[in-house]
């Protein structure tokens, strides 16, 4: 039996709750709905908002699944019930949702991909600010650290980003009017997340990804097989495991950007950053970080730990990411890194910004300096702090 | 970088409140911006117009194409309208019959049409400004191919000319500018679109004007947060533009800068500036060197700023800060001295001072 062909997956994207995601998505089931295409809902939020959910009406709906978690009894998505009634077409309301702990899978995201590989299609709806690769930029603007998180190219899948659009001011005319929210929620709403500046900033995001979005799918780039030789010694050789063809730059050199990973909570950052801009410059991204023997000592054990763990946070971002061990290292880790990218034909590196002012930071800044001061044939990018009153 | 409230200027001040007062007369302009006819900009228009009518504003419609599509003629029929004057067979916008009626809401479609010749305004987009100047507020609908500015990109995809356009700066004026979105499929087999062919090209075309709609409205958005940001002191960057700041000297191989800063901005839809620190007399050799690199960035389509100031970390980081920039570009010099292995140097100095800001060095 051959598998079905994977289902059509389009987003709403908009840039704050209330703009009318889901209520666009439902106008749009309706359509399909008389036009004959065999729809359901699979998931739906109704916020308590009347006019959304008269969009619902004549439109089947999959019952959820009941989770009990902790002696509380939580409602889900029933994705199992969804394949069986297998239709033509589902409605998923709010992608970035987390499931409980308990379910199959852990995020609504991975559910959607379980319907699409089984030919379902699927319409769903998402805000900018849940995009993993704005993160940072989301808490810079907003003072909000979003933690239900989307990786990017989860969104790059979609067959159509469309851009639900309001004027921040009808949006904040809707809430004073309690349509978004009750109007105690409403309240605090306006004083954090709904300030003009910081839904125009978001809107303005929206739209610059929607076009980003758009233009990935009109604009395929030019393919090449690596023009590069990545040949190596020592075993350091980098195995292209990212697309088989890429685009050649008119310099003749292809575009790898290598990032370089630590244990700091500050990696988080470079990563996302990197990625976002490898995506948008068609390059190459690999990550990279740098192992110390234990030896027993539980500081660097910790260390590792960290370290590990970000490394998997480039790899849920599809990032080639692995762990330079310390036998092919020697024992200076800024020249292990710069051989290595040197090696595998990286064009950029990125890293974090040395922490601390002054003195005290000229000193600490460690492996980030090295790595600058050795790097005489590499770009190097220092990725800001783009935190809330910026890097200490 | 947080948005700190800081003193303001006397002039921010008196710009706000020029502003503001600007803001109690003047009529409110609120544009649907679509990229190709059938997206549904009239829908959304006349469909805001009833609800606001409904809600017991004063509403009446100024202008719209004729004759309506289907789904807007039940809209039509719930609105007052003032019929468009005949003039010589061109129906013009009544503008003396909408002042002497002083709604408070007036529709207009169809913003880059001329007026015939002899009537007060050549344009219909300059009829709008008059009922905004009279207090009336406006909504109004545009298709990306009548922005003037837009034009080149826009006939480049449709092979079509248009005659009749509207300023980009009319737009960047509006209060609210909101981009009416649909999958270019949607487009299809509408009347006014009137492109035949291969289905494939045409979902092609839609879609590259669908990008340019998209990227225009973030270019309005920007403009009007920045102004909303001035207008409040605020001074803060929030990075929703990716701007690069290329910093040249007369000795900086600037090739390599200059190219990746282009194709960084370009990718990103972003800004490109290039930045020279004028530092005491050039000799010639020197001079030339420079003219060399910046004809270079000027070639590339960066925008050129000569700096001043003694410290150049200090007056690139100023106006990196001033001007939003979220990527500095910098040349890494080969005759360091030895000291900088461990403070870094200059570009040590710049890399800690730049916040909120990504830093390049770049191999010289």
């Amino acid at each position: 039996m051959t598998p079905p062909a994977p289902g059509k997956l389009k987003i709403y994207l908009g840039y704050a709750a209330g703009v009318g995601k889901t209520y666009q998505m439902l106008t749009d089931a309706q359509d399909l709905h008389r036009q004959g295409h065999d729809i359901v809902i699979g998931y739906f939020e109704p916020h308590g908002r009347a006019d959304t959910i008269a969009k619902t009406e004549g439109l089947e709906t999959i019952p959820r699944r009941n989770v009990e978690y902790r002696g509380a009894v939580f409602e889900e998505m029933n994705t199992d019930a969804i394949l069986a009634r297998h239709p033509e077409i589902c409605v998923v309301d709010e992608f970035p949702h987390t499931n409980v702990p308990g379910s199959a899978r852990t995020k609504r995201w991975e559910d959607v991909t379980v319907l699409l590989e089984a030919g379902i299609g699927v319409l769903t709806t998402m805000n900018i600010q849940h995009l993993e690769s704005l993160n940072d930029q989301v808490w810079q603007i907003s003072g909000v650290r979003v933690r239900e998180t989307i990786p990017d190219w989860v969104v790059k899948q979609a067959d159509q980003v469309v851009m639900v659009d309001v004027t921040p001011g009808a949006l904040v005319n809707r809430l004073l009017r309690g349509v978004v929210y009750s109007q105690e929620k409403s309240k605090k709403a306006l004083e954090n997340f709904f300030q003009e500046s910081t839904l125009g900033a978001l809107r303005e995001l929206a739209m610059r990804q929607t076009a980003h979005e758009s233009e990935s799918h009109h604009a395929e780039p030019q393919r090449h097989e690596p023009a590069v030789s990545t040949h190596a010694h020592d075993g350091a050789q980098l195995h292209d495991s990212g697309p088989p063809a890429q685009l050649l730059y008119p310099t003749g050199r292809l575009e790898r950007i290598l990032i370089l990973v630590t244990a700091d909570p500050s990696s988080a950052m470079v990563i996302r950053r990197a990625k976002r801009v490898a995506d948008y410059l068609h390059a190459d991204c690999i990550a990279v970080a740098i192992e110390r023997p234990t030896g027993g000592n539980k500081i660097v054990a910790a260390e590792r730990d960290a370290i590990e763990r970000h490394l998997n946070f480039a790899r849920n971002l599809h990032i080639d990411a692995r762990l330079l061990s310390a036998e092919a290292v020697t024992d200076d880790p800024a020249k292990a890194v710069v051989e290595f990218a040197r090696v595998n034909g990286v064009t950029q590196v990125f890293l974090a910004r040395p922490r601390g002012k002054g003195l005290a930071g000229m000193l600490r800044s460690g492996i980030e300096q090295r790595v600058v001061w050795l790097s005489r044939d590499m770009q190097v990018t220092i990725v800001a702090d783009r935190t809330r009153g910026g890097a200490a | 970088m947080t948005p700190a409230t800081r003193r303001r200027t006397p002039e921010e001040l008196l710009l706000q409140v020029q502003a503001e007062e600007a803001q109690d007369k003047r009529g409110r302009l609120k544009i649907f911006l679509g990229y190709a006819s059938g997206v549904g900009k009239s829908f959304r228009m006349l469909d805001e117009g009833r609800r606001r009518a409904e809600r017991g504003q004063d509403v009446v419609v100024g202008a719209i194409q004729l004759p309506p599509t289907p789904d807007v003629e039940p809209l039509l029929n719930k609105l007052e309208a003032i019929p468009l004057r005949q003039v010589d067979g061109v129906g013009v916008m009544d503008v003396p019959a909408i002042l002497a009626r002083m709604p408070r809401v007036c529709l207009v479609d169809g913003l880059a049409w001329n007026n015939p010749a002899g009537s007060m305004n050549a344009s219909r987009w300059q009829d709008v400004r008059q009922l905004l100047d009279a207090g009336i507020a406006v909504i109004a609908s545009i298709n990306i191919q009548y922005i003037a500015e837009l034009q080149g990109a826009v006939e480049k995809i449709t092979g079509k000319h248009v005659t009749q356009t509207v300023p980009q700066s009319f737009l960047f004026g509006t209060d609210e500018i909101v981009v009416v979105d649909a999958p270019p499929e949607m487009c299809f087999g509408h009347s006014g679109q009137g492109v035949a062919g291969d289905p494939a090209r045409i979902a092609h075309q839609l879609s590259e004007l669908r990008e340019i709609a998209l990227l225009f409205a973030a270019d309005v958005v920007d403009h009007q947060l920045e102004t909303y940001l001035k207008q409040n002191g605020v001074a803060a960057s929030f990075g929703t533009q990716e701007r690069v700041m290329v910093c040249l000297t007369p000795r900086t191989s600037a090739t390599a800068m200059i190219e990746s800063g282009k194709r960084n901005a370009d990718r990103f839809h972003g800004e490109l500036i290039a930045a020279h620190v004028r530092q005491g007399q050039l000799d010639e050799l020197a001079r030339t060197a420079l003219e060399r690199n910046l004809e270079m960035a000027r070639q590339a389509g960066a925008h050129i700023e000569i700096l001043e100031g003694d410290d150049p970390i200090e007056a690139i980081l100023e106006f990196a800060r001033e001007r939003g920039i979220t990527q500095i570009f910098v040349g890494h010099g080969v005759d360091s001295k030895w000291w900088h292995r461990w403070t870094g140097g200059p570009v040590g100095r710049l890399i800690r001072g730049a916040q909120g800001i990504d830093v390049r060095v770049f191999p010289q």
